[in-house]
C-alpha cells in the first residue's frame, strides 16, 4: 500500500494532477495528505485541551472550596458527586477526583501536548518547509491520525463505565495499577488505559518514523542539514526521541498488563489486600517506575522541544533578526536530547536508590539545564535590539520563554537530591512541570496557530482577541502556579483529595481558593480562543501570500496549499532560513529559495563568491 | 536583455535513502528498543536478587540453528529473485516461510520443557522474563512471517520475480534483523540467566 503512495508523490510533480476530484471521505477523513492531517491532529487536540481543561476545573472547585455544594453538577458528573442524604449536599467522589487527576494528566501531557502539538506541526510543517510534496509515507501518516483517534475513543468511553476511568494517576505506579481490586479505578478503566496508550504508542511511533524519513529523505535540492529551519531540527529530534523512548514505554505497559491480567509477578511482591496475602511474589515496583521514568523524562522534551522550535522561528521572524546562535540552538537540542534519557531516576529520588546513584543523577540533571539555559539566553539575545512586531503569535512565544525560564529554575531545586526529600510529590513540582512543561508547550503550540493558521486556512485570526486570549493566559498562569510553589513547599502534597483534614494546611485555604479561581478564569479565557479559531477558519480576513514576511519555504506555495503543495516545481533552496534584515538588502527579509546570484547588493563576500559574482573588474553581470 | 551570469551555485541534490527502505530500518530501531528495554529489565530486576535459577533448555539451541539457517534461505530467494529465477526464488520462500514455523514450534517445545522443569510464566520472574523474551520474540517473528506470506503471493502475481527484488529486499531485511535479534536474545540469556 505503501508502495501506491510512493508512486503518488512521483505523479505529482506533473502539473495535471491537481483536476481529478477526490471524494469527501478520502478528503476530508481517510485523506493521506499531510495537511488534512494536520488539521485533524490539531482539532482533536483542541477538543482533548477542552475536557482535559474542564476535567481541571472540576477538582479545582474540590481543591478551593472544599465544602462547596456540586449537587449541581450531578446532572454531568451523576453518581461520582454523591448525595449526603442528611444534609442534601453534593460531594465529589474521592476515588473520582483521583480519576480526574489522572484524566487531566494523561489528557494533557499525551493527547494535547504529544499528538496535538507534534501531530499537527510536525504533519503540517515539515513538507512544507523542506520542500516535499508530502510525508514520505502518506498511508502511515493516515494510520498515525486513526490509530490516535481509536486510541481517544477508547479514552473517551472510560469515561462512562461504572467504575470510571484510570486512577493511578498518569505515571500508574504499580502496586495501585497492577491490582484491579485496589481501587475502583484500577479496574477497567486502568485495563481501557492501558489499551488506550498502547494504541497511542503505535501512533506517536507510525508518525515519528514518518517525520524522520521525511526529514532524512525528502529535503528539495539545496536544503542541507544547515539550512534547515530550527522548526525541522525540532520536530526531527523530538521524533528520534520518541522513537526511542516510547518502545520502552510499551514494554513495560506489556509487563503491567501481564501482571494485571495472567498473574505474573514483575512489579508485584509480597502485597495484603483486605487482610489476605496475595499469591504474588519476587516482583519490583520500582522497575517499573525506572521504565516509565525511562519514558517519562524523554516524554517531557518530546512535549517541550516542538514548542521551542516553533518559538525560535516565531521570534526570529517578528524581531526582524536573524535567529542568535543558529548552530548553538541545534546544538542544545542535540544535547538536551541525549541527555534527556540519561536522567530518568531524578523522579526517583526517595525511592530509596542508592545515594551514590543519586548523587550522579542529580549530576547528570544539572547539566541538562546548561542546554536548557543556552536555548533561553539565545531567545532572548535574538529579541535584544530587534525590530520587534508584536504579533500574538510572538507574545505566546515570548510567553513561553518566561515560562521556560521560571519553571526551569525551580527544576535546578528539584534536581538536588536533598531538596527532593523536602519537594518530592508536593504542589512544588505541580507548579514546576505546568510552567516548565505544561503552559511553555501550550504556549508554543498556541503561538504555532495563530503564526501559521494563514497557511492552514487561508484566513488570519483576529489580532484583538489574540491579545486578549494571551493577556488573560499569561497572568491567569502565573497566578495559578506561582501561588502553588509555597503551597509546595510548606510540604502540601500531590494528589490528595481535600487538605482541610489537615490543621497544618488550613492557613492556605485562602490561597487555594485563589488559585482555584484563577484556574478556572484561565480555561475561560481559553474560549476565546476557541472561538476566534473557529470563528477564522470561515469568516477570517483573507490572508496574503506571506503575511508575516517569513523567510521559509512554506509561505512560496499558493495561499491555500493544494495536494502537492506547489503548483509547479518545488523551489530550491539556496540559503539560510534566517536572512531577515540583512545589511543592504532591498527588503527586510530574503526567501530561502532566492539564489545569492540575485542578491548582489547584500552578499557576504564568501557569498558573493558562491554566487559565482565575486568582483572581476569587468561588467559581465547583467540581471534583469 | 544580456545576463551573463557564471553561477557556480547549484543546489545540491540532497543525500536520499529509498525512504522506504529507511521506514524499515527506523522501525526496526523502535523493536530494539523495546527488547533493550526488556533485557535492561531483566538485568536491573535480577540485581534485586530472590530470582530463581534454572537451566536454559538445550533445544534452544535447535531453534537458533533452524533460524539462521532460514536466513540463509530467505537470501538465496533474494539472490534468485535477483537473477530472475521465478522459481528458486519461490522454493526459497516456502522453505524460509516452513522454518520459520518449525522455529515457532520448537520454541513452544522449550515452553514445555520449561514447564518440566517447573518454570512457568506465573511465578518469580526469573521464569516470567524468559517467557516474555520468547513470546515477544515469537509475536515479531509471526509478524515476519506474514510479510514472507506477502511476498509469496507477490511473487506468484509478479510477471517476472525480478519486478519485486526490491520489496524482496526489504522483507529479507527484516527477516535478517528477526534472525540478529534472537541470537541477541539467546546469548543474552546464556550469559545472564
Ligand atoms: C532545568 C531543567 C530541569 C530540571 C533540573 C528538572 C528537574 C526535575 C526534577 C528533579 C523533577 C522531579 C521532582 C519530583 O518528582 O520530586 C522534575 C519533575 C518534572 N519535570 Fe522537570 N526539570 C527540568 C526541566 C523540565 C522541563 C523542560 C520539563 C518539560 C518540558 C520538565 C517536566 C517535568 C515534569 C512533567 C515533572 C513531573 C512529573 C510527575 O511527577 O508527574 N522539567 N523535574
Ligand atoms: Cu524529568
Amino acid at each position: 500500500m505503501s508502495t501506491a503512495n510512493i508512486d503518488l508523490m512521483d505523479e505529482m510533480g506533473h502539473d495535471d494532477h491537481d483536476h481529478h476530484e477526490q471524494g469527501f471521505l478520502s478528503k476530508y477523513i481517510f485523506s493521506t495528505d499531510h495537511k488534512t492531517i494536520a488539521k485533524q491532529f490539531l482539532i482533536s487536540g483542541i477538543i482533548w485541551a477542552i475536557i482535559g481543561g474542564l476535567l481541571s476545573v472540576v477538582f479545582r472547585l474540590q481543591l478551593g472550596f472544599p465544602d462547596m455544594d456540586m449537587a449541581w453538577l450531578r446532572p454531568i458528573l451523576g453518581e461520582w458527586i454523591n448525595i449526603d442524604a442528611a444534609t442534601g449536599m453534593g460531594k465529589l467522589d474521592t476515588e473520582f477526583y483521583l480519576a480526574l487527576v489522572t484524566m487531566h494528566g494523561t489528557i494533557m501531557v499525551f493527547f494535547v501536548l504529544t499528538a496535538g502539538l507534534s501531530g499537527t506541526f510536525s504533519n503540517f510543517l515539515i513538507p512544507l518547509q523542506i520542500g516535499a510534496r508530502d510525508m514520505a509515507s502518506g498511508f502511515m501518516n493516515m494510520l498515525s491520525y486513526w490509530f490516535f483517534f481509536a486510541s481517544s475513543a477508547i479514552m473517551f468511553i472510560s469515561f462512562f463505565i461504572s467504575t470510571g476511568p484510570a486512577s493511578g494517576s498518569w505515571v500508574i505506579y504499580p502496586p495501585l495499577s497492577a491490582l484491579p481490586q485496589s481501587m475502583s479505578g484500577a479496574g477497567l478503566g486502568m485495563t481501557l488505559w492501558l489499551v488506550a496508550m498502547a494504541l497511542f504508542i503505535v501512533s506517536t511511533l507510525l508518525g515519528g518514523i514518518n517525520y524522520i524519513a521525511t526529514v532524512i529523505n525528502l529535503r528539495t535540492d539545496g536544503m542541507s542539514f544547515t539550512k534547515l529551519p530550527l522548526t525541522i531540527w525540532a520536530f526531527f529530534l523530538t521524533a528520534i526521541i520518541g522513537l526511542l523512548s516510547f518502545p520502552v514505554l510499551l514494554s513495560a505497559a506489556l509487563l503491567l498488563i501481564l501482571d494485571r491480567s495472567f498473574g505474573t509477578s514483575f512489579f508485584l511482591s509480597e502485597i495484603y489486600i483486605g487482610g489476605e496475602a496475595l499469591p504474588n511474589m519476587g516482583g519490583s515496583p520500582i522497575l517499573f517506575q525506572h521504565l516509565f521514568w525511562f519514558l517519562g523524562h524523554p516524554e517531557v522534551y518530546i512535549v517541550l522541544l516542538p514548542s521551542l522550535g516553533i518559538t525560535s522561528e516565531i521570534i526570529a521572524t517578528n524581531s526582524r533578526k536573524p535567529i542568535f546562535g543558529y548552530k548553538a540552538m541545534i546544538g542544545s537540542m542535540m544535547g538536551i536530547a541525549i541527555l534527556s534519557f540519561v536522567v530518568w531516576a531524578h523522579h526517583m529520588f526517595v525511592t530509596g536508590m542508592n545515594p551514590f546513584a543519586g548523587s550522579i543523577f542529580m549530576l547528570l540533571t544539572l547539566i541538562i539545564a546548561v542546554p536548557s539555559a543556552i536555548k533561553a539566553f539565545n531567545y532572548i539575545t535574538t529579541l535584544w535590539k530587534g525590530n520587534i512586531i508584536f504579533t500574538p503569535a510572538m507574545m505566546f512565544s515570548i510567553g513561553l520563554v518566561s515560562f521556560f525560564i521560571s519553571g526551569g529554575v525551580t527544576g535546578i531545586f528539584l534536581g538536588n537530591a536533598a531538596l527532593d526529600i523536602q519537594l518530592h510529590d508536593t504542589y512544588f513540582v505541580t507548579a514546576h512541570f505546568h510552567l516548565v512543561m505544561g503552559s511553555a508547550a501550550f504556549f508554543g503550540m498556541i503561538a504555532g496557530v495563530y503564526h501559521w493558521f494563514p497557511k492552514m486556512f487561508g484566513r488570519m485570526m483576529n489580532r484583538k482577541l489574540g491579545y486578549i486570549h494571551f493577556w488573560t493566559s499569561f497572568i491567569g498562569i502565573y497566578l495559578i502556579f506561582f501561588p502553588m510553589h509555597y503551597i509546595g513547599i510548606a510540604g502540601f502534597p500531590r494528589r490528595y483529595y481535600s487538605f482541610t483534614n489537615f490543621d497544618a494546611f488550613s492557613t492556605f485555604t485562602d490561597l487555594n481558593a485563589f488559585i482555584s479561581i484563577a484556574a478556572i478564569a484561565t480555561f475561560a479565557a481559553q474560549l476565546i480562543f476557541v472561538f476566534n479559531f473557529f470563528y477564522s477558519i470561515f469568516k477570517g480576513r483573507r490572508a496574503t501570500k506571506n503575511p508575516w514576511n517569513s523567510t521559509t519555504l512554506e509561505w512560496t506555495t499558493p495561499i491555500e496549499p493544494g495536494h502537492g503543495n506547489w503548483p509547479g516545481a518545488i523551489p530550491k533552496v539556496y540559503r539560510w532560513p534566517y536572512d531577515l534584515s540583512k545589511p543592504g538588502a532591498k527588503e527586510d527579509f530574503i526567501m530561502q529559495d532566492v539564489p545569492y546570484a540575485e542578491t548582489p547588493e547584500s552578499n557576504l563576500p564568501h557569498e558573493q563568491e558562491l554566487a559565482g559574482l565575486e568582483d572581476k573588474g569587468d561588467n559581465t553581470i547583467k540581471v534583469d | 536583455m544580456v545576463t551573463e551570469l557564471h553561477i557556480k551555485e547549484v543546489p545540491q541534490k540532497q543525500l536520499g535513502i529509498n525512504p522506504k527502505k529507511f521506514i524499515l530500518w527506523l522501525f526496526m530501531v523502535s523493536i530494539v528498543m523495546v527488547f533493550a528495554a526488556l533485557t535492561s529489565g531483566f538485568i536491573v530486576r535480577q540485581a534485586e536478587g530472590n530470582w530463581i535459577i534454572y537451566e536454559l533448555p538445550s533445544q534452544l539451541w535447535i531453534s537458533t540453528v533452524i533460524l539462521v539457517v532460514s536466513s540463509l534461505t530467505a537470501h538465496w530467494a533474494l539472490k534468485s529473485a535477483q537473477k530472475s529465477n521465478s522459481l528458486q526464488t519461490k522454493l526459497g520462500l516456502w522453505v524460509t516461510f516452513g522454518l520459520g514455523l518449525v522455529f515457532l514450534s520448537t520454541q513452544v517445545w522449550v515452553w514445555e520443557i520449561l514447564v518440566q522443569h517447573d518454570v512457568y510464566l506465573v511465578g518469580n520472574p526469573g521464569g516470567s522474563f524468559l517467557y516474555v523474551l520468547m513470546g515477544v520474540h515469537a509475536f515479531h517473528l509471526i509478524s515476519g512471517l506474514i510479510y514472507l506470506m506477502i511476498m509469496l503471493v507477490k511473487s506468484y502475481r509478479a510477471n517476472e520475480v525480478s519486478e519485486i527484488q526490491f520489496q524482496l529486499s526489504l522483507s529479507t531485511t527484516y527477516w535478517h534483523f528477526l534472525g540478529g535479534l534472537w541470537i541477541y536474545l539467546y546469548v543474552f540469556l546464556i550469559i545472564y540467566h
